[in-house]
C-alpha cells in the first residue's frame, strides 16, 4: 500500500488515501461455524460478503455520503477480538419502560450473553434471543426474514455486517400475542481496535403488539478506535402494534454505521424512537416502509453531539399504500464543534392515495464551531395526498437566558431549561419514564452538567 | 428597618449610545414609585440596567442594595438579592412550564442561600402556587402551560406579577406592566400588585400612561426626560401630566435652564 499523502484542508489534516479492511473469506467462513449455522444461512454470508467485495468504501462523491467524509476510517486496525471483559454499566441494565422488564439479553461480542424472558411469554410462543440460540432452535424464523427487509446488498456496511455479524438479537411475536412489558437488550461492546457487526430483527405477528428498547454502549476509550456495523429489520405485521426505542451510546471512539428498515403491514403501527448521544462518528440508515392500508409510522428522534462528534441520519419514509400516515420529528442539539447531518425524504408511491407525510428536523447550535445540516425531501408519485416538512437550525438566544436569570437562575440551569424545552416535544412521545430519565441524564452527561 | 434601592448617578448605554445620563433615584422597601416620561427618554433601559441585561453597559454611577453595588453582579444573582422586573415583553419559552419554572426559580434562590437545600417539597410548592393564582384570577391549569408560549397579552402581564408572588422580591420593578392591556386585564393585575403592596415591598412602576396609576396609587412620581429624572413629586403630580402632558415639563425644564443662565 502506499504511503498516505497528506492534504490540508480547511477541516484539518486528512489522509488521501483511505485504508482498507483487513477481514477474509475465512473470517466470514468462522463467523459462520460459531455460531453453527446451517448451510443456507452460511451461504447468505458469503454472498454479503461478495457483495462487499464486489463494493468499495463510500466516499463523498455519493449524494448519501456528501456531508459524511469517512477517509479517516482506520480500517485495517479493527480486529475481530471479543469485547473487553468489563462489566455492564450498571444503570443500562435499569428497566426502562414500566419498571420492569419481560425479558432482558445483554449481549457481548465474544463473550457469554445474559438472557432472560418470562417463561409465560416463552410457553405464548415470543421468541427473544441471541443469534447463536436463534440459529440453533428457530433457523426456520431466520431463514424466512434475515436480509429480507434489509438486503445484504444494500450499502457496504450493510454487506458488511451482514457477512460478519455474531451478535444479534432475534424477536418473534406471534400472531395475537400483546406483550405489556416491554422486552430489552443491550449490546454492550467495550474496547478498541475492534470491528463489532450486529443484526437485530423483530418480527411483531399479526394484531401482536410489543414495546421494545434496544440499546448500543460501549465507554469511551482514551486511545484507538472502533468500528460497528449493524443491520436492524422489523416487520410489523396486520393490525399489529410496535414501539422502538433505540439508544445508541457508544463511547466516542466508535465509529458507527447502521442500515435499518421497518415494514408495517395493514393498519398496523410503528412508534419508532432514536435517541442518539455516542459514537465519533455515525451514518445511519433508517426507512419506514408502509406497506399496508391504512398503516401508520412515527419517527422521533434526539441526538446530541459534542466534541467532534458527527451523527449523519438519513431517513426515508416509504408510503407504498393508500391511507397511510407517517410523522418524523427530530431534534438535535449541538455543541463544541460537533456536527449533524439530516436528510429526510418522504416518498409516495403511485396509488397511494390518501396518504399524510409529515417530516421536521429542528436543531439548537450550542457553540460557534458546531454545524447542522438540515435537508428536507419530497417525492411524490400519487396526486391526493398531503406531505409536509420543516427544518430549522437555531442558536441559543440572549433573551430567553437573561428573562430565566433575572429570575434567580444561575447560567447554566437557564441554558438548561431551554435546551431541555427544546427537547421537550420529543419527550412528549416517548410513552416511558424511564427512558425519558435516560435521555434527561444522556442530555446532562453532553452538556456537563 | 426599610430596605433601600439607591441608583446614584446612574449613565448607561447601549450599542455606543448613552441613553441613561445620571439618574438619581432612591427606593425603599413599603414604597411604591412612579416613573413616568414620553416614550424613548430611557424609562425601559432603567429598568433593564437595574435587572443587569446584557446588552447595556453602566458606564458610570452606581446601584446600592443591601450593601452591595448590583452594577458587579450577574442578573441571577440581582434576583436572589430580592430583586424583581416584570417584564414589558415577557419572553415565551417553549417546553416549559409555568410550575417547573417557578420551582426551579425557587429552588435557585434556597439552593444559593444553603447549597445542602433539597428544594421545595412538591405538596408545598402546589399549595403556594395555588394560593397565588387563586390571587390573581387565572385558572389552575395555566400552571401546566408552556411559559407565555400563546399567551395573551394579558395572560403575559399575570404570569409575571404570579412570578412576582411566587418570588416575593424585595424590589419590583414593574416595566410598562399596563401596555397591551385592556381594563379588565389592568384591574386584574393592578388589584394582585395592590395585594402583594406593603411594607415588605417596595414598588417602581415604569409607565408611559397615568392610567394605571388609577388603579395603583404610588407614593411618589418621577418624570424622566432625556435619560435623567427632572421632575419628582407626589401622586399630584401624575395627574398634572395626564392634564398638561409631557410638554410641560419639557417647557419647565428649558425655564429652568435659561434661569441658570
Amino acid at each position: 500500500m502506499p504511503s498516505p499523502t497528506v492534504i490540508r484542508t480547511s477541516r484539518g489534516v486528512k489522509t488521501a488515501a483511505p485504508s482498507s479492511f483487513a477481514f477474509s473469506q475465512a473470517d466470514v467462513r468462522r463467523a459462520s461455524q460459531v455460531l453453527k449455522e446451517p448451510n443456507e444461512l452460511a451461504a447468505r454470508r458469503l454472498r454479503s460478503w461478495e457483495a462487499f467485495q464486489a463494493g468499495a468504501m463510500p466516499t463523498v462523491k455519493e449524494e448519501a455520503w456528501r456531508r459524511t467524509d469517512i477517509r479517516g476510517l482506520p480500517a485495517d486496525q479493527m480486529r475481530l477480538s471479543p469485547c473487553d471483559d468489563l462489566p455492564l454499566d450498571p444503570e443500562l441494565r435499569q428497566p426502562l419502560a414500566g419498571g420492569e422488564n419481560a425479558g432482558l439479553l445483554v449481549l457481548r461480542p465474544g463473550r457469554e450473553t445474559f438472557s432472560e424472558l418470562d417463561p409465560r411469554l416463552r410457553d405464548l410462543g415470543v421468541v427473544f434471543t441471541d443469534l447463536a440460540t436463534a440459529v440453533a432452535q428457530h433457523t426456520d424464523i431466520l431463514e424466512a426474514h434475515l436480509g429480507r427487509i434489509v438486503s445484504d446488498a444494500e450499502g457496504w456496511f450493510a454487506a458488511l455486517a451482514g457477512s460478519l455479524a455474531g451478535d444479534g438479537v432475534l424477536v418473534y411475536v406471534p400472531d395475537g400475542t400483546k406483550l405489556e412489558l416491554p422486552l430489552h437488550s443491550i449490546l454492550w461492546s467495550p474496547g478498541s481496535s475492534r470491528g463489532t457487526f450486529s443484526r437485530v430483527l423483530v418480527i411483531v405477528g399479526r394484531e401482536a403488539s410489543l414495546t421494545y428498547v434496544h440499546e448500543m454502549a460501549s465507554p469511551t476509550e482514551a486511545e484507538g478506535q472502533a468500528l460497528h456495523a449493524g443491520i436492524v429489520e422489523i416487520s410489523v405485521g396486520d393490525g399489529g402494534r410496535l414501539t422502538f426505542v433505540e439508544l445508541q451510546n457508544w463511547g466516542e471512539h466508535v465509529w458507527n454505521f447502521t442500515h435499518e428498515r421497518a415494514q408495517v403491514g395493514r393498519d398496523g403501527n410503528l412508534d419508532w424512537i432514536f435517541g442518539a448521544v455516542g459514537s465519533h462518528l455515525t451514518k445511519n440508515f433508517s426507512e419506514l416502509d408502509l406497506i399496508g392500508e391504512g398503516s401508520s409510522g412515527r419517527m422521533s428522534g434526539f441526538y446530541i453531539a459534542g466534541g467532534t462528534q458527527h451523527f449523519d441520519h438519513d431517513t426515508q419514509q416509504n408510503h407504498r399504500a393508500p391511507n397511510t400516515t407517517s410523522d418524523l420529528l427530530f431534534k438535535g442539539a449541538l455543541t463544541e464543534r460537533s456536527r449533524s447531518v439530516w436528510q429526510g425524504m418522504i416518498y409516495v408511491a403511485p396509488g397511494a392515495q390518501k396518504t399524510d407525510g409529515y417530516q421536521a428536523n429542528r436543531n439548537l447550535i450550542l457553540s460557534r464551531q458546531a454545524r447542522a445540516d438540515s435537508i428536507p425531501g419530497l417525492e411524490i408519485l400519487a396526486d391526493d395526498v398531503r406531505c409536509t416538512h420543516g427544518a430549522t437550525v437555531g442558536q441559543l438566544e440572549e433573551e430567553p437566558i437573561f428573562y430565566l436569570m433575572s429570575r434567580g437562575l444561575p447560567r447554566l440551569e437557564a441554558e438548561r431549561l431551554v435546551v431541555d424545552g427544546f427537547f421537550a416535544p420529543i419527550m412528549q412521545r416517548i410513552p416511558f419514564e424511564g427512558v425519558r430519565e435516560r435521555f434527561a441524564r444522556m442530555i446532562d452527561g453532553k452538556l456537563g452538567r | 428597618m426599610a430596605l433601600a434601592l439607591e441608583i446614584r448617578g446612574l449613565h448607561a448605554s447601549v450599542e455606543g449610545k448613552e441613553i441613561l445620563k445620571g439618574v438619581d433615584l432612591t427606593v425603599k422597601t413599603g414604597e411604591i414609585h412612579a416613573l413616568m416620561g414620553p416614550n424613548g427618554t430611557g424609562k425601559s433601559t432603567l429598568a433593564n440596567v437595574l435587572m443587569g441585561h446584557p446588552s447595556y453597559q453602566v458606564s458610570a454611577g452606581e446601584i446600592l442594595f443591601k450593601g452591595k453595588n448590583l452594577v458587579e453582579l450577574a442578573p441571577d444573582e440581582r434576583s436572589r438579592l430580592g430583586l424583581f422586573m416584570a417584564f414589558q415583553y415577557p419572553v415565551s419559552i417553549s417546553g416549559l412550564s409555568v410550575a417547573n419554572f417557578l420551582r426551579t426559580a425557587i429552588n435557585s434562590r434556597r439552593k444559593a442561600a444553603d447549597p445542602e437545600d433539597k428544594g421545595i417539597g412538591v405538596p408545598e410548592f402546589r399549595r403556594v402556587l395555588k394560593e397565588k393564582m387563586d390571587m390573581l384570577k387565572m385558572p389552575h391549569e395555566f400552571a401546566g402551560r408552556y411559559l407565555n408560549e400563546g399567551f395573551s397579552g394579558g395572560e403575559k402581564k399575570r404570569a409575571e406579577i404570579l412570578q412576582l408572588a411566587t418570588l416575593e422580591p424585595e424590589i419590583a420593578i414593574l416595566d410598562e406592566t399596563d401596555s397591551g392591556l385592556d381594563i379588565d386585564a389592568l384591574r386584574v393585575v393592578s388589584e394582585g400588585v395592590n395585594a402583594l403592596a406593603g411594607p415588605k415591598l417596595g414598588i417602581l412602576i415604569i409607565t408611559h400612561y397615568q392610567r394605571i396609576l388609577n388603579y395603583i396609587k404610588p407614593h411618589f412620581v418621577h418624570v424622566m426626560l432625556d435619560g435623567r429624572i427632572v421632575e419628582s413629586g407626589g401622586p399630584d403630580l401624575a395627574e398634572h401630566l395626564e392634564e398638561r402632558g409631557y410638554g410641560w415639563v419639557r417647557e419647565m425644564q428649558e425655564e429652568k435652564a435659561a434661569e441658570v443662565l
